[in-house]
């Protein structure tokens, strides 16, 4: 899979570096600010309230 | 001359080495998402938080607070033992999308400095995690709440562990459902353990001292 990823990249060595960075940048930013607001509420680690 | 029986043995080899591969490489990623999905959950929260209490102190600052709402400013609490920077503004209701900005009022329960039992749940690990140290409160600390009228100094008076059901200690007089309040408490309540939802920690206070504000 990352094999086949940094083959697509384009032009020498030092550019598909770039690259790979920039995309891993964009893939942590989608799932910090999109992805985990959306899972957080399905995570009960931090209940505080007493109630029936 | 290639013998047919070996190539193939050699193109299951290969698909194997793939198909291996490709599981070990997902299976290294989705772990990496989790881990950066704790990393959130402890830190990225609480982002979310301050951006929220600098809105409400500034409400609560600007003494703009006509008339208390769901999800608005209510009043200030400072506790000196954890740290003379200790202040949050308190919010109104303790639905999730409340607790997300602070430490939230039970709707229902008595309001700062009233007769009966002023409740107020923080998250402990998430969201700028607010009451992470209450468990190191002790008998006799000052909860200061600031309200837009008076300022209340209530004192510690027990701590403890129950049940996330045991609704008694919220009540008006805390643990003794049946007994119509004299005095004004106050009841703090997180999670417990630290990361866990099986059990509340609950701290108990009475006021102590009133000041009124100077208008």
């Amino acid at each position: 899979m990352y094999a086949w990823l940094w083959r697509k990249l384009p032009g020498d060595t030092g550019t598909k570096l770039l690259g790979a960075v920039v995309l891993a940048a964009v893939a942590v930013a989608i799932l910090w600010y999109v992805v985990f607001p959306l899972w957080e509420p399905a995570v009960t680690l931090d209940e505080v309230t007493v109630r029936r | 001359m290639a013998i047919p029986g070996i190539t193939i043995a050699h193109a299951y080899a290969g698909r194997v080495r793939v198909t291996l591969r490709t599981v070990g490489e997902l299976s290294v990623t989705a772990g990496l998402i989790l881990t950066l999905f704790c990393a959130y959950l402890l830190w990225g929260t609480g982002a979310y938080t301050a951006s929220q209490q600098l809105l409400l102190q500034r409400e609560l600052a600007a003494g703009r607070i006509e008339k208390i709402e769901l999800g608005g400013a209510l009043a200030m609490l400072r506790i000196p033992r954890l740290g003379r920077g200790y202040e949050y503004a308190v919010v109104e209701g303790v639905d999730a999308e409340h607790l997300k900005k602070g430490p939230g009022h039970y709707p229902g329960s008595a309001l700062p400095g009233k007769v009966g039992n002023f409740v107020v749940s923080g998250h402990r690990t998430t969201y700028a995690a607010p009451f992470n140290r209450i468990d190191e409160l002790e008998r006799g600390d000052e909860i200061i709440v600031e309200a837009r009228e008076a300022r209340y100094t209530y004192r510690v008076t027990s701590q403890d562990i129950v049940e996330p059901d045991e609704i008694e200690v919220i009540a008006p007089v805390p643990g003794k459902p049946d007994i119509r309040p004299i005095r004004p408490y106050i009841t703090l309540s997180t999670c417990h353990p630290e990361y866990s939802a099986a059990q509340r920690l609950i701290v108990h206070g009475v006021l102590k001292q009133t000041e009124l504000r100077k208008e």
